[in-house]
């Protein structure tokens, strides 16, 4: 219907009768690109938003979930059932001392949550949302996506070197050989996906899931690839740095590993970053291999209803996945570095490098036209 | 390739050096070439207090030591004074002595499965303990009032008979922990990564293990069948029916087991002590010679006096307390204050052990290792 939100936002301007007398006056004004920067800004910061809300519900649903899997109440005091702890848990770490060590190197020490930060937001810019609720179409969306997400590392190791702390450096390292280990197997097997698509872009990838096989099996990749989904997965989860994944920090062992020097908002940044990534990787498992926003039948709705439908049924699914995330951590031990070293190269790459061979052979030989 | 060493400090102040424990690891990558340990931060110098105090006064302090397990602390305190001094306690005592004993047996390792699971990174575990150990707490505050030092064994018997509602409630918690054991293995034993991480780790051999001075469960991960409750009977053990629960692959994941199988044995135990003990609350002072105290409501303690003087002498006195052997050597001089005392404890001895079973392996592979020695620094720096 629409290419994306700013076609859908052009479109709601002029439902109302506000687009067009607004962009004539630019128009006789010689700057009518400046109504295009504001609805870009518009959206950017309804991004942004979104983003910020989903990060301060994900610690508040992380804690809630850890405690009913461990027979606890999690935040149950500020706000109705703790709604509100994580307004309050912003407001302790702004009041906390921004400490740097003396031997710290400052400008890379506060620039790494930064581009910590920064990344995990960008990823949001090609993810589709909805039907036409999405930033931008990338033609390149899913290389961009995986690109990005490879950003993170870096910042990492400049925040474990700046530190000047040996346990952070071990972190920073642990960070590097954990992520060289499973961008492979997570790119190989979404290169599988594009083998299908022939697109990299994100709303063709969606689009290609639209429909069913035999009226009521969803047209979703995980059905054509469940090595590849379980493959995506697995690395997706130790993108995240979660348990059983999480050796950049593992607190039983190096402390806190890259941000054990961190403190106050910079500390924050981390931790904002981390529920940042753990909600735009597994949006990412949901587009490739979980029909994304489609859903069997929504072509029925009413048109005016399926950007909502599509945002609700993206958000579930997206959910469903952190859900998963979270309640591995609570039920698994972490792996020792070696252990995922092993499974990354000896196991994952291996299996992610057949699966495309397959998938190639079968598509060439037209099983699945 | 040639690498530089690294040398790390973990502790004293580290998440999983379970207190203040320092090792001094020096590292190649993350492979630990030698493993060094530093105690001492919690010196508190109990021993040296024990001579200034009299037999009766020193009791508290035992509960300090290992703060996870008070009751053992005091029972094998008590029991070297009782032989010391050749006194005789009530049958009804005993059995209630066994029941906090292997209680607490129950909710050390409790305390352990957890921390172990917390130092591999699954906090689930911690939780689910702590709940079954606060059960076990509640117990315990209706028999002392105490949650941590809990103190109640002392010579002559326990400080008072086991208030009403006791057993009911002790029934539920056993036949709850029955349960609950289950669903730890479901939930840990057959884990393939906990598996991935125990396994093969920490191993060294059971002379090695001997030789270290190791006791207890760890020991017995190493295939020794050392357990002074069969070795040397006290109390009223040899009327009741257990085994001794050994393991041979001697590394982590075998030490591990050991606690899951011991914790089924101590419930076994209990059933058994509930079934066993005698209903009548008799008192024993004839030895003595020394009259009950008027007004003394219960009549499961000896009513013994604050004070009194052992002959002069000296005594080891051992039994299996949770975390392995643990001894007071006391030397009496008559007087009313013991002239030494000297505090053999598990986790000092079986700590002693850990470089020569890391060495080579890597921190993670320490901390898994570790956990299943079962430390606790007040049991270390006395």
């Amino acid at each position: 219907m629409f290419a994306n939100a700013y076609e859908l936002i052009v479109f709601t301007l002029n439902y109302i009768g506000i687009y067009e007398p607004v962009n004539n006056t630019f128009k006789t004004l010689g700057i009518e690109y400046v109504l295009r920067i504001i609805i870009v800004l518009v959206e950017i910061a309804i991004l942004f938003v979104f983003a910020l809300l989903t990060i301060m519900f994900l610690t508040w649903m992380e804690r809630k979930v850890v405690a009913m899997v461990q027979a606890r109440y999690g935040p149950m005091v500020t706000g109705p059932r703790g709604l509100l702890q994580p307004v309050m848990d912003g407001v302790k770490l702004i009041g906390k001392e921004d400490i740097i060590p003396a031997k710290a190197d400052r400008w890379v020490f506060t620039l790494a949550p930064f581009l910590v930060f920064i990344p995990a937001l960008l990823i949001f810019i090609p993810l589709p949302f909805g039907e036409s609720l999405i930033i931008s179409d990338l033609s390149v969306g899913l290389l961009y996506l995986i690109a990005i997400s490879a950003v993170s590392p870096i910042a990492i190791l400049l925040a474990g070197w700046a530190s000047n702390n040996k346990y952070s450096l071990m972190g920073a390292m642990r960070a590097v050989a954990q992520d060289i280990s499973y961008t492979i197997p997570l790119a190989i097997s979404a290169i599988a996906i594009v083998l299908f698509t022939g697109s990299l872009s994100t709303v063709e990838i969606v689009t290609a899931q639209n429909g069913t096989w035999f009226g009521f099996i969803p047209k979703w990749f995980i059905f054509l690839q469940p090595l590849g989904f379980v493959l995506f997965l697995i690395a997706s989860i130790a993108e995240m740095g979660r348990i059983p994944f999480d050796f950049q920090e593992s607190e039983q062992e190096l402390v806190a590993g890259f941000f054990t020097e961190y403190s106050g908002m910079k500390f924050a940044m981390f931790f904002l970053a981390e529920y940042a990534h753990l909600f735009s990787v597994s949006a990412i498992v949901v587009t490739l291999f979980l029909g994304g926003w489609s859903f069997p039948y929504i072509s029925l709705l009413p048109a005016a209803l399926v950007p909502l439908v599509s945002l609700g049924v993206f958000l579930v699914k997206t959910y469903a996945v952190i859900f998963f995330a979270m309640w591995l951590r609570d039920t698994v031990p972490r792996v020792r570095i070696d252990q995922l070293l092993s499974l990354g190269w000896k196991i994952m790459i291996p299996l992610a490098l057949l699966n495309l061979l397959v998938t190639g052979f079968l598509l060439t030989v037209g099983v699945f036209q | 390739m040639k690498t530089d060493e690294l040398l790390i400090n973990m502790g004293p102040v580290h998440p999983s050096t379970h207190g203040v424990l320092r090792f001094k690891l020096t590292m190649d990558g993350e492979i630990i070439r030698k493993c060094e340990i530093v105690m001492g931060y919690l010196h508190r110098g109990t021993e040296k207090l024990g001579e200034m105090k009299t037999y009766m006064q020193f009791v508290p302090y035992t509960d300090r030591l290992d703060y996870i397990s008070a009751f053992p602390n005091n029972y094998a305190y008590t029991k070297a004074v009782e032989e010391l001094a050749g006194i005789e306690v009530p049958l009804r005592a005993e059995y209630i002595r066994v029941i906090t004993l292997e209680l607490n047996r129950i909710v050390n390792h409790l305390v352990m499965l957890g921390s172990l699971l917390l130092d591999l990174g699954a906090s689930t575990m911690i939780m689910y303990g702590f709940r079954e150990r606060e059960n076990a707490l509640q117990l315990f505050e209706m028999l002392c009032g105490a949650r941590m030092t809990f103190n109640y064994i002392r010579p002559g018997g326990v400080r008072e008979d086991m208030p009403e509602g006791f057993i009911p409630k002790l029934n539920e918690f056993i036949n709850d922990m029955e349960k609950r054991i289950d669903d730890y293995e479901q939930l840990i034993s057959g884990n393939e990564i906990f598996m991935g991480r125990m396994k093969g780790i920490g191993v060294m051999s059971t002379q090695d293990a001997i030789n270290y001075g190791m006791t207890g469960p760890s020991l017995r991960g190493h295939g020794v069948n050392y357990d002074i409750r069969k070795l040397e009977p006290y109390s009223v053990y040899p009327d009741l029916d257990f085994k001794v629960c050994v393991r041979n692959e001697g590394d982590s994941f075998a030490r591990y087991m050991v606690r899951i199988d011991e914790m089924r044995e101590s419930l076994h135990i209990l059933r058994q002590a509930v079934d066993q003990m005698p209903q009548a609350k008799p008192v024993s002072l004839a030895k003595y010679g020394i009259a009950p105290m008027t007004g003394a409501s219960t009549a499961v303690s000896t009513y013994f006096p604050r004070i009194f003087t052992p002959p002069p002498g000296e005594v080891y006195s051992r039994i299996e307390a949770p975390k392995g052997e643990l001894g007071f050597y006391i030397v009496s001089d008559g007087t009313i204050k013991p002239y030494r005392i000297k505090i053999r404890s598990p986790s000092f001895c079986n700590l002693t052990a850990i470089p020569k079973m890391v060495e080579g392996l890597m921190i993670p592979d320490l901390i898994a290792a570790f956990g299943t020695i079962d430390v606790v620094l007040g049991d270390v720096d006395r």
